[in-house]
């Protein structure tokens, strides 16, 4: 396929930064949820 | 309403006339300012004179925002905020007041600037009606942003960098129809319109956002001071 | 307000319905790349780099549906006045700079290919580089250090700001970038011939880049109900520890070690 790299380097760049971002939130309220009490951890 | 906004605006530029921050450094900033173009493009006339709408007018939005961020610290010593709240005062006519102050000295900065580029890169003006009426709108336009940014970031410990960051690319519309009719109002315009249609934009922005300032300065008031 | 939640999901932002959520997007978003990059044909002019639309355009769309939720719950904050509406126009303009993000760098991958340069002064290429700076100044003010009904009625105030500057932004740059230069734009990619494959995938690329973002609005959501609440509560916590040290000496280790 021509330009090969850049037809998969935007399906990578769209997932990876896609996973990256919700690594990062998930970690961070995993970070915070230990400062809390359970029932101040979630709004429902 | 207009009386109230005529005193606030009459107390911002008495302000002004006494500390003479606008004339006395703004103002020569922006004169070197031009002079660092004049470096950065080797002196080259042909080409200062080709971009000199465009260096204009970029000239004028850097120095605006210093412009408003003096517009801004008027208020932004503890309290300042609630007492003008407190006054009594229109929201609105706080905000009309203290846009028409900033406008009123950028106009001034404008001037001089007109000036300088005349002298430094041999500009010469061909429509003179087009340049004040694009340069009046531009004005309101980015006096109007400029206001309410300013209000929205003051009294934060990051405005400097927040207010820039918020808008230069809220006043982009200005830039464009500004430099477009002032290429029109220097003869340097490399398209086939002579710069007038740019000022409907330039109308719309400075309506737009003088009637979204005027509607948006009482809630935001209402906030007081972050500190 | 609080319903108890599973054993297995405490101290984590998800749930069953993230779970289930995430699950359908990775699927999605698999088919997505199979239909996208093998099952799908050429294209007559554009071989095959047009399939970077597949990702390009959803990311485009998304970043305005972001945009719109922000400028909507920004105006429902300022009209309830509810930590709920300030904390959902946070979450899904943080989102919005992704997506809007992304779409920049996709397009400008396209645009080497297409223009044999990553940068072209194309209308819509500088609208979105525009949007983004404009969403990365709302999330930056949002950082701002304030009490929570300042800052929030501020956020609210500059999101709502942006449904009138994007639409003036967007109109002036196209009427700059396409009353001059018609005859220069490229518009290849209005040219594909869409068949139905090409179609259906991109609608169902459309669609699996939204439930990805309920999945990331609800994360993204809870993350900064808990930022609200560890900012709250530590305020209480070293107000009590001040009260605490004015009471008396205070023994050594004391104040510390509270909810460690």
């Amino acid at each position: 396929m021509k330009h090969a790299g850049f037809i998969y380097g935007s399906y990578a760049l769209t997932f990876g930064a896609v996973v990256v971002y919700a690594v990062r939130i998930k970690a961070r309220a995993r970070k915070l949820a230990k400062d809390l009490a359970p029932k101040d951890q979630r709004w429902m | 309403m207009w009386g109230d906004a005529a005193l606030v605006a009459a107390k911002d530029l008495r302000l002004e006339l006494r500390s003479r921050v606008v004339t006395n450094q703004i103002a020569p900033v922006a004169v070197v300012v031009l002079m660092l173009f004049g470096f950065g493009l080797d002196a080259d006339v042909g080409v200062l004179q080709k971009v000199t709408p465009g260096l204009y007018w970029v000239t004028v939005l850097l120095m605006a925002l210093l412009a408003i961020g003096r517009s801004v610290d008027a208020e932004a010593t503890a309290g300042a905020r609630d007492m003008l709240r407190l006054s009594g005062l229109d929201p609105a006519a706080i905000f009309l007041g203290k846009a028409a102050a900033l406008v009123a000295q950028l106009l001034v900065l404008e001037a001089m600037l007109l000036m300088g580029v005349s002298l430094f890169f041999h500009a010469t003006i061909k429509g003179y009606v087009l340049v004040f009426v694009a340069g009046l709108l531009g004005t309101v336009g980015l006096a109007s942003i400029g206001t309410l940014y300013g209000a929205l970031t003051g009294g934060t410990d990051s405005k400097q960098t927040l207010l820039p960051l918020l808008f230069l690319p809220a006043v982009a519309p200005v830039l464009l129809g500004a430099v477009r009719a002032f290429e029109g109002a220097f003869g340097t315009n490399p398209h086939p319109d002579d710069g007038w249609p740019w000022v409907r934009l330039l109308g719309v922005v400075a309506i737009v956002y003088t009637a979204v300032g005027t509607l948006a300065y009482g809630p935001l008031l209402e906030g007081s001071d972050p500190a | 307000m609080n319903s108890p939640v599973p054993e297995k999901f405490a101290g984590t932002s998800a749930s069953r319905s993230t779970q289930v959520l995430g699950a359908v997007a990775i699927v999605g978003l698999a088919l997505v790349t199979f239909l996208g990059l093998a099952a799908t044909g050429e294209d007559q002019d554009q071989k095959n780099y047009y399939r970077i639309m597949y990702v390009h355009v959803p990311s485009a769309w998304l970043a305005y549906t972001c945009f719109g939720i922000c400028a909507l719950a920004s105006a429902m904050y300022l009209y309830k006045k509810t930590q709920w509406w300030d904390l959902v126009a946070g979450a899904s303009a943080e989102i919005g700079v992704l997506f809007t993000g992304l779409a920049l760098a996709t397009g400008m991958l396209w645009g080497k290919v297409t223009w044999g340069a990553y940068w072209r002064w194309d209308a819509r290429l500088t609208f979105t580089a525009l949007m983004f700076v404009m969403f990365l100044g709302y999330v930056t003010m949002r950082r701002m250090p304030a009490p929570f009904e300042v800052r929030a009625k501020r956020a609210a105030i500059t999101g709502l700001i942006g449904v009138v500057n994007v639409p003036i932004v967007h109109f002036s740059v196209n009427w700059w970038r396409t009353l001059h230069q018609q005859a220069t734009v490229l518009r290849p990619d209005t040219d594909v011939k869409i068949d139905g494959l090409m179609l259906f995938t991109l609608l169902l690329s459309f669609a699996v880049f939204h439930v990805l973002y309920v999945w990331l609005m609800i994360h993204r959501f809870r993350l900064g109900y808990l930022e609200d609440q560890v900012e709250s509560h530590g305020l209480e916590r070293a107000i009590a520890e001040r009260q605490a040290e004015a009471r008396g000496p205070v023994p050594v280790g004391a104040g510390q070690g509270s909810g460690q």
